[in-house]
């Protein structure tokens, strides 16, 4: 039978493999140089075009690649100059100019104009993607934003339908959505009148220090320095992106230095790593905040007092030292830290007895409170930790535990009693989260406003719906700022919602790795100043 | 009259051999059909809503319903259901909901990954499991038994998560002996997109065809660890398997005349005993191929691997029905494969099967 020569010679063929797999090192290529190697768990991203990007991961391309009209500072996270060089709002605040800074192009070399910036603001409009609605809050539609949004000359003309504050526009025009792209490119790239929205889904034609060479979804990516980027050119010639879902390997992999950054890091590994003097953490904070809400439905979440004494039940700085270990600070206002007019003062804390004493002025007897919880393994800590320090102050309470997706649909229909929620902000300005927990224009039912929170909670905020909405129109910045302390203030004392925690994130750095800016609270990450 | 009576009885052998053929057909239609009825059908009942989890929680009612009648959802199920059969016959497994891209052609990406891997490690567990299994049959009792059998039960109980961990730790954290997670290097990953020709989605192959052998050995030196993991839980069952085989075969009479007549011991076991536990064989080894060809998951993820197991894990915690669904029907249709495979195998193996 001829199988017993072939199994020797497969067992030599294998045996062979195996000493070559257990090779020294000669086989690995050294971590070049010149190209910054992250891993990540990138599987959140949808498309790389600026227009429809709204992920993490995938506006971390887009900040690498291209530019808006207005720019955050990468380092002091501060509003910049970006591609226009100056801009001006007219008396009645409804007309912005900007004024194109002259001698920019893009990585295809084609000079930046007004007309290129105008077109891509209608395009981002006219493409309608999800985060169109960052744009459309200024008036601008599919059908009318042609003659809203104008270029003549140098300059590119805004007409808006209300007199905003001004720094609502230019805050909004920080956002990934509002990048302008190559015109001339992209329009060569129209598949039947989509404005070029798959192609730009997988390449990039923009002003920023980087153009995406590659993308695999789910594998990774591959960003090329462009020389010539009007910031000054990027230090790293590639960064070099891989999706590792599993944050204990992303340590390994940097331990062993086959990647720069590691940005999926747990505790555990945080933990792990300290000490190593290979190794920097990098804390940054995040957008998302980590709150309760009480459903006004329930009569007994309305009482003022039991509100406030389960304010005082929480353990915030407890739960973030052992609980959550580094991945969120305590913060207690609606608005994240770095955003304009953010409170981050912390007037509550865990006090047992005055939280008692609250829920006896408060005449409800043995109150219980059904929270609902995701089942993540960081949530059920969460929601744990409440349930004891709630019961020390004679609250009970029941966890009702489920599918992320499932409770979202409880939560969005006010079916729940009480809920553990994480809320990210859609854009950079204090609006976006001002309008979601102190606006409900309409309570009823019928309403379906599901996109504010208020409602979701069957929560009436009263004269805050008003104040809101008049902050978004306070031209004066000073002021709008004092406006958003007052709303979060008085958020914070009356509203059915408990904000606990601000995310925190940890990024693992080799040692040598400088100058690497995960945009905080208000943007994505930038690639162009780091070097090794 | 009597003979051609009989003729006319018995199936000529173009016949017998197209009615085989017509009812492997057959069995393989109800059996696609069943398949796809029964993943299309959960993939509608499951509480998870495609639409919220595209969509987020910040959408409106009117976004959800243009959404839902975008995909078709409004549609009654079962009129749903036919046209998902519909276009599956016609080779369009659907658009995956979340990157928008054909499902076939995500998968086409995805599944070289898988089987290159699947292929390695069924491999190594073979060329181990299968003599080891017959070592200790021969000497039941001994210590090469007791080790053979303590080796296949650690395989059996020990979680992958932790085996592959650990596994990194050592031969990749500590001692560097294999790449680290991923199928390349940073330098040669980059290197293979930009600079070489990618002919089949498998790396060694593809590092081979492009005759860059530095690369073909760091691509070697990455899918080292994750193919022996898997490789060893195969081998676990492989070799037990044989083991169990093997000691029912060499209790045969057969086998006793064998050595009564004397012949050798070596060529007792290894040739006449062998012969026939290959048949029960070939379905061990097919299963645990297939086994590994959906995809494990868990190595795969902690590898960094993009293989179908973790395309499709991934594509179902977002509800993404489609890709869910194309990715069961190709390990349906791989698993219906490598079943006819040795069916075939059968055939050569033992000659009554024909």
């Amino acid at each position: 039978m001829s199988f017993l020569p072939f199994a020797r010679k497969a067992t030599a063929a294998t045996m062979a493999a195996l000493l070559l797999g257990a090779a020294p090192t000669a086989l690995f290529a050294e971590t070049p140089a010149d190209t910054l190697v992250i891993a990540n768990a990138i599987d959140d991203i949808v498309s790389l075009d600026p227009a429809e990007a709204y992920e993490f991961s995938g506006l971390d391309v887009v900040n690498n690649a291209y530019d808006g009209l207005v720019e955050v500072n990468p380092a002091t996270l501060e509003m910049e100059p970006g591609l226009a060089e100056s801009w001006s709002v007219a008396e009645d605040g409804m007309t912005y100019t900007f004024k194109m800074k002259p001698g920019i192009t893009f990585a295809s070399g084609n000079p930046v104009t007004a007309d290129a910036a105008a077109w891509s603001l209608q395009r981002a409009v006219k493409v309608n993607k999800t985060p169109a609605f960052i744009l459309n809050q200024f008036g601008w539609t599919a059908d009318n934003v042609d003659s809203m949004i104008t270029a003549s000359g140098d300059t590119v003309t805004m007409k808006v339908d209300k007199a905003y504050a001004p720094t609502f526009l230019y805050n909004c025009l920080t956002a990934g959505v509002a990048s302008i792209v190559d015109a001339e490119v992209v329009k060569t790239h129209d598949v039947d009148g989509d404005m070029g929205n798959v192609w730009l889904g997988q390449n990039s034609a923009g002003t920023g220090a980087y153009v995406l060479k590659s993308f695999k979804p789910n594998e990774g990516y591959v960003l090329a320095m462009r020389p010539g980027y009007w910031r000054g050119d990027a230090k790293m010639a590639n960064v070099f992106m891989m999706h590792v879902p599993e944050a204990a390997t992303e340590r390994l992999q940097l331990e062993k230095g086959d990647i720069d950054i590691a940005r999926t890091l747990t505790p555990v590994d945080l933990e792990g790593m300290a000490g190593n003097a290979d190794i920097k953490i990098q804390q940054d904070v995040g957008g998302q905040i980590y709150y309760l809400a009480f459903n006004q439905k329930n009569e007994q979440n309305k009482n003022a007092k039991f509100l406030d004494a389960m304010r005082w039940a929480v353990d915030y700085q407890g739960m973030a030292d052992t609980i959550m270990k580094g991945t969120v600070i305590p913060h207690q206002s609606f608005l994240p830290q770095g955003y304009l007019g953010a409170l981050d003062d912390l007037p509550y804390s865990l006090d047992i007895e005055k939280a008692k004493a609250l829920l006896a002025e408060s005449g409800i007897k043995d109150p219980k409170v059904k929270l609902s919880v995701r089942n993540a393994a960081d949530r059920m800590d969460v929601a744990q930790s409440i349930q004891n320090t709630f019961g020390q102050a004679g609250i009970t309470v029941d966890l009702d535990v489920g599918e992320g997706a499932e409770q979202l649909k409880q939560y969005r229909a006010r079916q729940h009693d009480a809920t553990l929620q994480t809320w990210g902000p859609d854009y950079p300005d204090p609006n976006t989260n001002s309008s979601t927990f102190a606006e409900n224009p309409d309570n009823s039912d019928a309403a379906n406003n599901t996109g504010y929170l208020a409602w979701r909670n069957a929560y009436d905020p009263g004269a805050m719906t008003a104040q809101s909405k008049a902050a978004v129109l306070e031209r004066d910045p000073a002021k709008r700022v004092e406006m958003y302390a007052d709303l979060q203030k008085k958020s914070r004392e009356t509203s059915p919602f408990i904000v606990m925690f601000q995310q925190a994130r940890n990024t693992g750095l080799r040692a040598n790795v400088q100058g690497y800016y995960t945009g905080g609270a208000v943007d994505a990450a930038a690639y162009w100043l780091v070097t090794k | 009259m009597a003979v051609t009576d009989l003729k006319d009885d018995a199936p000529s052998g173009i016949g017998r051999l197209a009615r085989q053929v017509g009812n492997t057909a057959f069995t393989l239609l109800i059996t696609f059909i069943g398949l796809l009825a029964v993943t299309f059908f959960i993939s509608r009942v499951v509480p998870t809503d495609p639409v919220l989890s595209i969509l987020g929680e910040r959408a409106t009612q009117a976004q959800i319903d243009a959404t839902r009648t975008e995909l078709g959802l409004d549609r009654p199920l079962f009129t749903q259901f036919g046209i998902y059969v519909w276009d599956a016959l016609h080779g369009d497994l659907g658009t995956s909901i979340r990157t928008k891209k054909p499902v076939l052609e995500e998968i086409g990406r995805y599944f070289p990954a898988t089987l290159e891997l699947a292929t390695i490690a069924t491999f190594i567990g073979m060329l181990i499991g299968i003599p080891a299994g017959i070592l200790a049959a021969t000497k039941p009792g001994s210590v090469l038994d007791q080790v053979v059998r303590l080796v296949g039960l650690m395989g059996y109980s020990m979680p992958v998560f932790w085996l592959g961990l650990m596994g990194l730790l050592i031969f990749y954290g500590h001692l560097g002996w294999v790449g680290g997670p991923g199928r390349l290097d940073a330098a040669f990953d980059m290197m293979m997109q930009f600079q070489l020709t990618e002919f089949t989605g498998m790396i060694l192959l593809d590092t081979a065809l492009n005759g860059r052998w530095d690369m073909f050995a760091n691509a070697v030196s990455h899918i080292i660890l994750p193919a022996s993991l898997l490789g060893y839980l195969s081998m676990a069952y492989i070799s037990r398997m044989t083991r169990s085989f093997m000691m029912n075969e060499l209790g045969q009479e057969y086998i006793t005349t064998a050595r009564v007549k004397g012949m050798s011991e070596t060529r007792v076991v290894w040739v006449h005993a062998l012969k026939n536990v290959m048949v029960p064989l070939i379905t061990v080894v097919a299963l645990s191929y297939s086994f590994l060809l959906e995809g494990a998951v868990l190595t795969e993820t902690i590898f960094a691997w993009p293989g179908l197991g973790r395309y499709i894990t991934d594509a179902l915690l977002v509800a993404d029905m489609p890709a869910v669904l194309g990715g069961t029907i190709v390990v349906g249709a791989v698993y219906i494969g490598i079943n006819m495979f040795s069916d075939l195998l059968y055939r050569l193996a033992d000659p009554r099967a024909a």
